[in-house]
C-alpha cells in the first residue's frame, strides 16, 4: 500500500536527501532553549490583567493596591504607552494606525474582546504577579457585543470603533461601520458567463473561528537597560517583525531594539504579532529589571489570533461538458477586534485552481468582538476553498462527473490569468490531479454503509520576501552558516543542504545557526511557505560568494588569472594545468596564511516564487447514531517543487492535513451570548490526537520551480487548504446531505442527517 | 506568603532536595526551582502532555502534581533519558524518522514512549496511538511519531 511517494525530475548530491537535522539532538534531549526557558539575573515575572468583557467602555483603572503589594516592582497600563502622550497633530497621518496598534497591546478607553489586555504587573514570582493583578480595580460599562460577521454587518449592530469608516473599493465612506473594507476582483463578463452555463448552482457557507493551536504558549522576556538598549528574547516567527513593531509602538529607535528568537514551539502564522513584547519592555523600563511574561493556554485562546470565522456565498455556472463559465463569490471574513482579516488572500485564492473566464469576487473585512485574527497557514485560502470546492463537488454529483476529471478540464496551467491579475508561470496542478487519479487510494473502491469519499484541490501563492545569510569558512574545511530564519520545522537542515550542494561539500560540513536581529541582515518571517525558497536562495548566493572568493584566493596562490580557475563539486582546479588542483578543504586550511578568512554574504528579495497546488483524497465513515466522523484513509498530493528534505516536506503535508481535519470536524471557538469563549482549554477545544487518525499518505510531485536554482516552491501552506472541502464532501456523500457549515462535529452531522 | 517546604526526592537517579511553596506544581519545581527546563509547559491543566514525567513508575503530567508530592518518590524526566554514551533508542528513532518539527512536544512524547516500550516492547500501531493520545503534537499529524515508535521497538531489540 502507498505511504510516502516522491515523484522526482532531477537528483542532486545533497538536496533531496533525508539528512538528520542539526538541532535534532538538542530537541530530543530537552536541551533546546525555548522562550519560556530564558533565565536572567534579577528576572521578574509578569502577568497581564485582561478584560472579562467582550465589549466594554473602560471608565477607570485603579492600580494603587497592586503597586503597593509586597513583591511587586511595576504596574503598567495603556497610559504608559507613548501613544497616550502624543497628540493627533504630532502623529499626523500615523495617528490612526498607531492608535490601533497601541490599543491592541493595551486597551485604553475600550475593551474590544474578552481577554483584551488592560494592565500588567511585574513581581518576584508568577504567583505574586497573579495576586497583584487581581487587586487592580477596573470600572467597566459593559456594551452589547457583535460576535459574527452577519451580526456585525447589520445596520443597527453595536459599533466597535466609532472612527472606523468603510474603505469601499478604495473610497472612504462617511458613516462609521464595522465593515473595515469592501474589496472586489472582477474578470470577463459575469452575466455573459452565466448565460453560457447549462447548470448554475449557488450555495451559502459558514465556518467558525479556529486557533493555530501551537503547543508552546506565547512568551516574551525583555530588559530595557538604562542606556536605552532594549533586549528581547521571545518565541516568534519573525524577530525582525517584532523589532519593527516594538520600535513603532514604543517610539524607540529600531537600532536600539535587539530581538533574540529562542527556539519556537510552533507558530503556523500565529506567532508574528508582538502581543507581549511591548508589555514586557514597559514593565522592564519601569522596574529596571528583566521581565518575563508568559501566556496561559486560556490567554492564548482568548487573546492571540485565531483564523477568521466566515460567511460565504458561491455561485458557479458550468456547461454540460463540465467547463466552468462563471463564478460569483461573496466572502465576509471576521477581522476580530481590529481591521485586517485575510479576506483579500481568500478572494485571490478562491478560484486560483481553475481557468474561469468570467468572475466577480466581493470581499468584506468586518470587525467583531473577538481577538484580532492572525495568519494561520495559507490565511484565507482554506475557508474560500471550502466554499468553492464544495459547490464543485455538488455540481459533479449532479452531473455524474468524476471530480478529478472535472478539475482536470478546468485546471489552471501555465499562461492562465488569475482573477486578481497575475498570469501563472509553470505550475503543477495538472500533474497533481493526474497523480491523484493514478493513486491506488483513488482507484480502490470504497465499500460499506455510511462511508463517503471526498476530493478537493487547494492553492497558495508561496512567497519570496527578504532573507539574509552569511557563510564563513572554517580552517577544517567546514562552514558556519548564519541565518535570520527561525527554524520551526527543520529549516536549518533544508537551508544547510542548499549551501552544501552549491559549495560541493558534505551536508555535515555546514553548521547553521539562527541569530538575533543585530547579527544578520533583515530577514522576513518564517511563514508563507517562503523560508526554504527565499532563505535557501540567500544561502545559495552566499555560497556563490564564498566560491568566488575561494577561486580568487587559489588564483593568487597559483599566481594565475582568475579566469583559468574552475570550481566544480568542491574541487578548485586549473583549466589547463592538471597539476594545479585543490579541494575546498585543502584551500580552507591555507586561508589564514594567504590573506585571511573568507565570508560570503547575501541579502536577497527573490521574485521567482513558484505557486503551490495540492489535491487531497479522503475516505470517511459516519456513525449514524452519534454523527461522529472517522477518517478511514487520507492521501495528500502536492507540487512542492524540488523537495529539499523530503521527510520535512512530508511532515508539513501531514501536519497541515491534520490541522485541516481538526478544522473540519471539531475545532471552533464556542461563545456564549455575552461573547465569552466557553472552550478555552485543550480539553474543550478538541484538537486531533494520535488516536483520532490513520497514517497520512503523501505524494510529493516535483514540478521544479523555474524561478529557483534547485526548483523549490515551498510547502507549508497548501496542505491545510483542501481538507475542509474534501472532508465536507466525503461526509456529504456518506450521509446524503450537504455539509455547508464547519465544524462538522457529531451534533452538526446528526442535525444535517 | 506561605512558608517553604523541604522535599527529599530522587530525580533521574540522583538524590535531590529542594524547597518549594506548597502551591507550586512539580512542573514549576522542575523548571523554576531546579532549572530543569527540558520538561515543557503547554497548557498547565493536564491536557497536552508536554510536561510528562515518570513518577514512581507511572507517567503523569507534572503540571497536575504538586512539588511536595515528590517526597520519597522516584522521578524520571527527559534529562534522564539519554546516557553519557549517547541517545536512547527512542530519541535516536525520533531524530532519524523526522518525528519532530518544532520540538516543544518532543520531550513529553519521548518520556511517554519510553514508558510504553519499557513495559510493552511489541506495542502495535493501535496501542501506540492509544498510549500517546494524551500527548498533543500540532506539527506532525502524528504519522512520523508513530513510525518512530515502531522503529524504536526494532532498535531496542537489536
Amino acid at each position: 500500500m502507498a505511504s510516502n511517494i516522491v515523484l522526482s525530475e532531477v537528483e542532486y548530491n545533497v538536496v533531496g536527501k533525508r539528512h538528520l537535522r542539526p538541532d535534532g539532538v538538542d530537541k530530543v534531549t530537552g536541551r533546546a532553549q525555548y522562550g519560556a526557558d530564558v533565565q536572567l539575573t534579577g528576572l521578574l515575572q509578569g502577568k497581564v490583567l485582561r478584560s472579562p468583557h467582550a465589549h466594554a467602555l473602560i471608565k477607570s483603572i485603579d492600580t494603587s493596591a497592586a503597586e503597593t503589594y509586597p513583591g511587586v516592582h511595576a504596574v503598567v497600563t495603556a497610559a504608559d504607552l507613548p501613544f497616550a502622550s502624543l497628540s493627533r497633530e504630532e502623529l499626523g497621518g500615523e495617528y490612526q494606525r498607531l492608535k490601533l496598534a497601541s490599543n491592541h497591546v493595551l486597551a485604553s478607553d475600550k475593551a474590544l474582546f474578552k481577554g483584551h489586555p488592560i494592565a500588567a504587573v511585574a513581581a518576584e514570582s508568577q504567583h505574586v504577579a497573579e495576586e497583584a493583578a487581581r487587586l487592580i480595580r477596573v470600572e467597566y460599562e459593559v456594551l452589547p457585543p457583535a460576535m459574527t460577521v452577519r451580526q456585525a454587518m447589520e445596520s443597527d449592530a453595536p459599533l466597535l470603533h466609532e472612527d472606523l469608516f468603510t474603505s469601499e473599493l478604495g473610497e472612504l465612506s462617511d458613516k462609521p461601520s464595522n465593515v473595515a473594507s469592501h474589496m472586489a476582483f472582477e474578470t470577463g463578463d459575469l452575466d455573459e458567463g452565466l448565460k453560457q452555463a447549462d447548470v448554475a448552482l449557488e450555495r451559502e457557507f459558514e465556518t467558525a473561528s479556529v486557533h493555530q493551536g501551537y503547543i508552546e504558549p506565547h512568551n516574551s522576556t525583555a530588559f530595557w537597560n538604562t542606556d536605552g538598549q532594549l533586549n528581547i528574547w521571545c518565541s516568534t516567527q519573525g524577530p525582525f517583525v517584532v523589532r519593527t513593531s516594538v520600535a513603532d509602538i514604543l517610539r524607540h529607535p529600531v537600532s536600539r531594539v535587539k530581538v533574540t528568537p529562542m527556539e519556537i514551539g510552533g507558530g503556523f502564522g500565529g506567532k508574528i504579532t508582538a502581543y507581549l513584547e511591548p508589555i514586557a519592555a514597559l514593565l522592564s523600563r519601569k522596574s529596571g529589571r528583566p521581565v518575563k511574561v508568559l501566556m496561559t493556554r486560556t490567554e492564548v485562546f482568548e487573546a492571540s489570533g485565531p483564523a477568521p470565522g466566515t460567511w460565504m456565498k458561491v455561485k458557479l455556472g458550468v456547461t454540460s461538458e463540465g467547463k466552468i463559465t462563471a463564478a460569483d463569490i461573496f466572502l465576509a471574513f471576521e477581522a476580530g477586534a481590529f481591521p485586517g482579516s485575510p479576506v483579500m488572500q481568500g478572494a485571490a485564492c478562491a478560484l486560483a485552481c481553475y481557468d474561469v473566464p468570467n468572475a466577480r469576487i466581493n470581499g468584506y473585512d468586518v470587525v467583531v468582538n473577538k481577538p484580532k485574527t492572525a495568519a494561520y497557514r495559507a490565511p484565507g485560502s482554506p475557508q474560500a476553498a471550502f466554499a468553492v470546492e464544495s459547490v464543485i463537488d455538488e455540481i459533479c454529483e449532479q452531473m455524474g462527473m468524476d471530480p478529478v476529471e472535472f478539475r482536470l478540464r478546468n485546471a489552471s496551467r501555465e499562461g492562465v490569468r488569475r482573477v486578481e491579475g497575475p498570469i501563472f508561470r509553470r505550475i503543477g496542478l495538472v500533474e497533481c490531479l493526474e497523480a491523484a487519479r493514478n493513486h491506488d487510494h483513488y482507484k480502490a473502491p470504497l465499500e460499506g454503509p455510511n462511508r463517503g469519499r471526498g476530493v478537493a484541490a487547494g492553492f497558495w501563492f508561496n512567497r519570496g520576501f527578504q532573507s539574509a545569510v552569511n557563510i564563513s569558512v572554517n580552517p577544517d574545511g567546514t562552514v558556519n552558516l548564519i541565518e535570520g530564519s527561525v527554524d520551526i520545522g527543520g529549516s536549518r537542515a533544508s537551508i544547510a543542504q542548499q549551501a552544501a550542494e552549491t559549495l560541493g561539500i558534505a551536508y555535515e560540513d555546514v553548521k547553521p545557526t539562527v541569530v538575533d536581529t543585530d547579527s544578520i541582515g533583515y530577514t522576513m518571517v518564517t511563514g508563507g511557505s517562503r523560508t526554504t525558497f527565499a532563505t535557501g536562495w540567500a544561502a545559495i548566493e552566499a555560497a556563490e560568494d564564498v566560491k568566488t572568493q575561494m577561486v580568487e584566493r587559489v588564483a593568487r596562490i597559483w599566481d594565475t588569472p582568475v579566469e583559468d580557475v574552475q570550481y566544480i563539486d568542491g574541487i578548485l582546479s586549473h583549466k589547463s594545468d592538471p597539476e594545479l588542483r585543490m579541494s575546498f578543504r585543502e584551500l580552507a586550511r591555507q586561508l589564514l596564511g594567504t590573506g585571511g578568512g573568507i565570508t560570503g554574504a547575501s541579502n536577497v528579495d527573490p521574485s521567482g516564487e513558484g505557486n503551490g497546488f495540492g489535491v487531497h483524497i479522503v475516505d470517511v465513515e459516519v456513525d449514524p447514531d452519534t454523527g461522529k466522523t472517522t477518517i478511514l484513509r487520507y492521501t495528500a498530493v502536492q507540487d512542492a517543487g524540488k523537495a529539499i528534505h523530503p521527510s520535512y516536506v512530508e511532515g508539513q503535508m501531514q501536519g497541515g492535513v491534520v490541522q485541516g481535519i481538526g478544522w473540519a470536524l471539531n475545532e471552533e471557538y464556542f461563545f456564549n451570548d455575552q461573547g465569552h469563549m466557553m472552550n478555552s482549554s485543550f480539553l474543550d477545544y478538541r484538537m486531533p490526537t494520535a488516536l483520532d487518525l490513520p497514517m497520512i499518505d503523501t505524494v510529493i510531485v516535483e514540478v521544479a520551480n523555474p524561478g529557483h536554482p534547485y526548483g523549490v516552491r515551498g510547502v507549508g501552506e497548501v496542505p491545510i487548504v483542501p481538507p475542509l472541502a474534501a472532508i465536507g464532501s466525503a461526509i456529504s456523500h456518506a450521509v446524503g446531505r450537504r455539509i455547508d457549515r464547519l465544524p462538522a462535529n457529531p451534533g452538526a452531522v446528526l442535525e444535517a442527517m | 506568603m506561605p512558608g517553604l517546604v523541604h522535599v527529599s526526592t530522587t530525580i533521574n537517579g540522583n538524590p535531590t532536595d529542594f524547597l518549594c511553596e506548597p502551591r507550586q506544581s512539580l512542573l514549576e519545581v522542575l523548571r523554576d526551582v531546579l532549572g530543569m527546563t527540558g520538561t515543557k509547559e503547554g497548557c498547565n491543566d493536564g491536557n497536552c502532555g508536554a510536561c510528562t514525567v515518570v513518577f514512581d513508575g507511572r507517567i503523569v503530567t507534572s503540571c497536575l502534581v504538586l512539588g511536595v508530592e515528590a517526597q520519597d518518590k522516584e522521578i524520571t524526566t527527559i534529562e534522564g533519558v539519554a546516557t553519557p554514551e549517547g541517545l536512547h533508542p527512542v530519541q535516536q528513532a525520533f531524530l532519524e524518522n523526522a518525528a519532530l518539527q518544532c520540538g516543544i512536544c518532543t520531550p513529553g512524547f519521548i518520556v511517554a514512549t519510553k514508558a510504553l516500550l519499557d513495559r510493552e516492547p511489541d506495542a502495535d500501531e493501535g496501542r501506540i496511538r492509544h498510549w500517546l493520545a494524551g500527548n498533543l503534537c500540532r506539527c506532525t499529524g502524528y504519522d512520523k511519531i508513530v513510525r518512530a515508535v515502531l522503529d524504536a521497538e526494532d532498535k531496542m531489540k537489536a
